[in-house]
């Protein structure tokens, strides 16, 4: 990827927040100092993930009160004070911020779904659920690879398992 | 056991030994989960971080994880002590520089270690020598089970294990490997390992993650993203590329005996040279010399070493390693001297040895 202010090669990769939009700046070495040094520039922590998600002090009055007037009601934490510190309250935080964090996961992580380990302590409708999601992932996957076989059988698997039918459904334990 | 028996032995990590292991130092794993019934860090005063450790630390010394394990907390310990252990890769630089209670459990053979109240309440590390992924994610997989079945997480159907940072939430993995490429380094040719990487979204950091610097001609590749893939897609996507890295790495070196033989020889056994002679040696310098005599070994221009030995040296030759050896601090210029001093004692011939 290239800077975006030069034809060098993008090293540093910022997520602003522009109004409340999140926008991705990609700068080289050089272009990323001067950025650093720009009065009213973002505050980046060094080099850490929480770097990706803090926010530009280049708001607006209003923009900065509607931030603060959004609170997790578990932790109280203001959602204004997670983007200066790049690290969530609580895990209530995920719930209570979720129309903001959405956008800003899917610039991180170009999704919103997980579809990995689970705990298996879980209730049975979620053990369904994630199973669901997972392989809806795998399906994809698999179109993108173009393994149909394996498309046609996930799909059937999905099938059955939103149907309550399949024998490939999961049966993980949940006795504990 | 103390932190002092641990000079005296060799995490299993580092015996030099395992798939690829002349390029792939080792492969690491790491989780991050929390608890579901205490706020993240950030939030926890004093008394909610001492009652979050005291969970854990019941709770992880009780795991069955192989063999003999030890736990540390981390607020007692001297900074020499918490130096030692960042430098021994079993604490990060954060949970070493951070305040309030906090711990480590690891084991004796230094491959599982065990953070609590890192940036998340619970980091676990799996960490094996050389290219060996899938190991490391069965073994790392069955002790989140093991404390899932004591703890509850913090958890979201939707966005999967909830981490302080949404850079980490999802599957909460860090998947890394470990890699020496001093050839694509003296090459530069490395510039266009770093630009494929970060075109699928791999991240490259240096010997001590984030932040870090490159030392030695070490880089550690790793998975940037962990959500809205399932942890083996991730692992799939580090151990599709890593052989690509491995093989352009042995590619460089062979090249580089075939045309320039001569040059190369001389430039690692200057480097052996220095390290058997100097009388005071900084720690950058010393690293930077090593990794060329690592190289000379894989590559048989140097046969009276043995690669574990390298390894010994790049870790005993760090500043709270040396100390530890020495039993007293010392300030930098006296930590030269010793470190040369002690390159000069284990480089010397076995006929040359006085301690032998």
């Amino acid at each position: 990827m290239k800077c975006n202010r030069c034809s060098k090669m993008a090293t540093h990769h910022i997520t602003e927040l522009v109004k409340s939009e999140p926008h991705e700046v990609h700068l080289c070495e050089e272009c990323f100092a001067n950025f650093m040094q720009q009065p009213g520039g973002s505050e980046l922590t060094s080099g850490g993930g929480g770097g990706l998600i803090k926010t530009s002090s280049g708001l607006g009055e209003s923009e900065l009160e509607a931030l603060e007037k959004l609170v997790c009601p578990t932790c109280k934490i203001t959602y204004r004070e997670f983007r200066s510190q790049g690290r969530l309250g609580c895990a209530h935080c995920y719930t209570a911020f979720r129309d903001e964090l959405l956008p800003l996961l899917e610039n991180i992580h170009g999704d919103t779904h997980h579809c990995g380990k689970f705990p298996k302590r879980a209730p049975d409708d979620s053990q369904k659920r994630y199973q669901l999601i997972k392989l809806r992932n795998d399906l994809r996957l698999a179109i993108a690879e173009e393994s149909y076989e394996e498309a046609a059988r996930l799909r059937d698997q999905i099938h059955g398992l939103e149907h309550g039918t399949s024998a490939d459904a999961p049966s993980r334990d949940t006795a504990e | 056991m103390e932190l002092k028996d641990l000079i005296d032995t060799r995490g299993e990590w580092m015996r030099g030994e395992g798939p690829d292991a002349d390029i792939v130092i080792s492969s690491r794993i790491r989780l991050a989960r929390n608890l579901a019934q205490f706020p993240f860090l950030t939030r926890a005063d004093d008394s909610v971080r001492s009652e979050i450790e005291r969970t854990l630390h019941r709770h992880v010394v009780d795991l069955s994880l192989g063999g003999q394990i030890s736990y540390f907390d981390i607020n007692q310990l001297e900074g020499i002590d918490r130096q030692f252990l960042v430098e021994r890769q079993l604490i990060s630089r954060e949970l070493a520089e951070s305040h309030g209670s906090r711990g480590v459990c690891f084991t004796r053979r230094e491959n599982v270690s065990l953070m609590v109240n890192e940036e998340d309440h619970l980091r676990i590390q799996v960490l094996h020598c050389g290219f060996e992924l899938d190991e490391c994610w069965q073994e790392i997989s069955r002790i989140d089970d093991l404390l899932e079945e004591r703890v509850t997480y913090a958890f979201d159907e939707e966005l999967g294990y909830l981490t302080a940072c949404p850079t980490n939430v999802g599957t909460g993995i860090r998947v890394s490997v470990l890699m020496h490429l001093p050839a694509l380094v003296l090459t530069k040719e490395i510039q266009k390992v770093f630009q494929a990487l970060q075109k699928i979204s791999l991240a490259v950091r240096g010997l001590f993650g984030e932040g870090s610097q490159a030392m030695g001609d070490f880089y550690q590749i790793s998975n940037q993203i962990t959500l809205g893939n399932s942890e083996e897609q991730l692992l799939r996507k580090i151990k599709d590329v890593v052989p690509n890295i491995i093989s352009y790495e042995r590619k460089v070196r062979q090249a580089l005996i075939k045309e320039s033989r001569q040059a190369l020889h001389d430039k690692v056994s200057r480097a052996y040279g220095t390290l058997k002679s100097a009388q005071s040696i900084s720690s950058e310098e010393t690293m930077h010399l090593l990794s060329s005599v690592r190289m000379g070994v894989n590559l048989g221009l140097i046969d009276d070493l043995e690669i574990p030995t390298v390894n010994d040296l790049f870790m005993h030759t760090q500043p709270a390693h040396l100390q530890k050896m020495r039993k007293t601090s010392l300030d930098s210029a006296d930590r030269n001297a010793a470190r040369a001093s002690y390159l000069r004692q284990r480089l010397a011939l076995p006929q040359d040895r006085t301690d032998a």
